[in-house]
């Protein structure tokens, strides 16, 4: 009887130590999901293809479609020595404070010489439709690119970070590309952002 | 013995499962609200019966508003298409975002003679410190507190743990329910079809 006893005490042992390494390896498997990091300096950005624009000054803008491409692009196929994403969204209250700040950053670089076509923007629109960047770029005359990212899938591998959300990538000759700033929040001032993307991407 | 192996592989599958799907969308990540935004989880889609029907006549209310005033529904009827927006409860995400969205489109509901009102079953000061967060609002954010859920329950969308269910109800000038959604509580309602159920109202 004891016997009996100590073997089915050995068998549910068994079973339990079994079901622990399934349940760990579960785990293991759901972990990384979570546990992405936003981009870091000195890195690169996650794989993702934003859609080609509608709008063909945004095409022009970016320089991503000739005639014969106008596919999904990648943020290092943008024509430019700099690309600025920001991570918004049209509910979030700072974004929506930064909005013009943001716009002035943009007409900025475009009425430098020496920075336009160089330094680009993009914004992207964590948990947003179309519809709703639509809203968010006509309420606050937002010149520059935006996209949707309508079921958090570039959030998500951007680490879900809060917003407004800044990643500075430095687009090298060869088609490589390097994250030189990644930042949360609200910049207060346009020269002293500005300066700081200038010299920390060391674009002359 | 069996019993046992059953409580453990039910457990154990459970838990596992429950790892799998909570994998929550991120609302309320604007940095406005930092750290403050308390994360229930995943919690069931509705968990009430609804009380009225599209067609029927808005059941009247009358709450006390952040702003110090007191909002009537039925001051609007023969005025002002009106939506309630109710929102389960405040500083948790998707509600955290909900509003301040509404909150830069006054143009579309001003478009289609619309009044908006934010509910939920929070008191007063609570009301007030998590709407601060949102900047000015320009429609009113009524408090259903005391008694408790009272409005929402009349509308039959006061959940089982005290809170209210995330619904949208559209009521035209004649104070007819015209639109209503009561919303899988984990999501944010899209904007867009909200927007077009204004456009019907004439």
């Amino acid at each position: 009887m004891r016997s009996i006893l100590s073997m089915e005490v050995i068998r549910m042992k068994k079973i339990t130590v079994c079901l622990l390494v399934v349940f760990f390896s579960l785990m293991a498997m759901t972990v990384p999901l979570w546990a992405v990091s936003p981009p870091a300096v000195g890195g690169s950005l996650p794989d993702f293809k934003l859609p080609a624009p509608k709008d063909s000054a945004d095409k022009n803008y970016l320089g991503v479609s000739g005639s014969f491409f106008s596919g999904p692009f990648k943020i290092p196929q943008i024509k430019a020595n700099v690309v600025i994403i920001e991570i918004f969204s049209m509910y979030c209250p700072y974004c929506q404070a930064e909005a013009p700040t943001v716009n002035s950053l943009y007409s900025r670089i475009e009425s430098s010489p020496a920075l336009k076509g160089k330094i680009k923007l993009v914004g992207i629109g964590a948990g947003n439709s179309d519809y709703e960047v639509g809203v968010f770029k006509k309420k606050y005359h937002v010149a520059f690119p935006l996209f949707s990212d309508g079921d958090f899938n570039i959030h998500k591998l951007m680490g879900e970070v809060r917003t407004p959300y800044f990643i500075g990538v430095k687009i090298n000759p060869d088609g490589s590309h390097q994250v030189f700033y990644s930042k949360l929040g609200a910049f207060e001032s346009v020269d002293h952002f500005l300066n700081q993307i200038i010299r920390l991407s060391g674009f002359k | 013995m069996k019993k046992y192996h059953h409580f453990l592989i039910v457990n154990f599958t459970f838990a596992a499962l429950l790892m799998l799907s909570l994998t929550p969308n991120a609302f309320g990540i604007s940095d406005a609200y930092k750290n403050n935004i308390y994360n229930p989880g995943i919690l069931k889609a509705t968990d009430s019966k609804v009380r009225v029907k599209i067609g029927q006549k808005a059941p009247g209310f009358n709450l006390p508003a952040v702003s110090g005033e007191k909002v009537s529904l039925q001051d609007y009827f023969g005025k002002k298409n009106v939506v309630l927006s109710f929102v389960p409860a405040a500083w948790t995400p998707v509600c955290s975002d909900q509003w301040p969205g509404y909150n830069i489109v006054k143009d579309l509901f001003d478009e289609h003679n619309t009044i908006l009102l934010g509910i939920t079953v929070d008191n007063i000061p609570t009301l007030f410190s998590w709407t601060n967060q949102m900047g000015k609002l320009w429609f009113p954010v009524l408090s259903d507190f005391y008694p408790h859920g009272q409005v929402a329950k009349r509308y039959g969308i006061l959940r089982s743990d005290g809170v209210s269910e995330r619904a949208l109800f559209v009521i035209d000038k004649k104070g007819i329910i015209r639109y209503m959604d009561v919303h899988d509580i984990n999501q944010r309602p899209s904007l867009e079809i909200l927007i077009k159920e204004l456009e019907k109202l004439k």
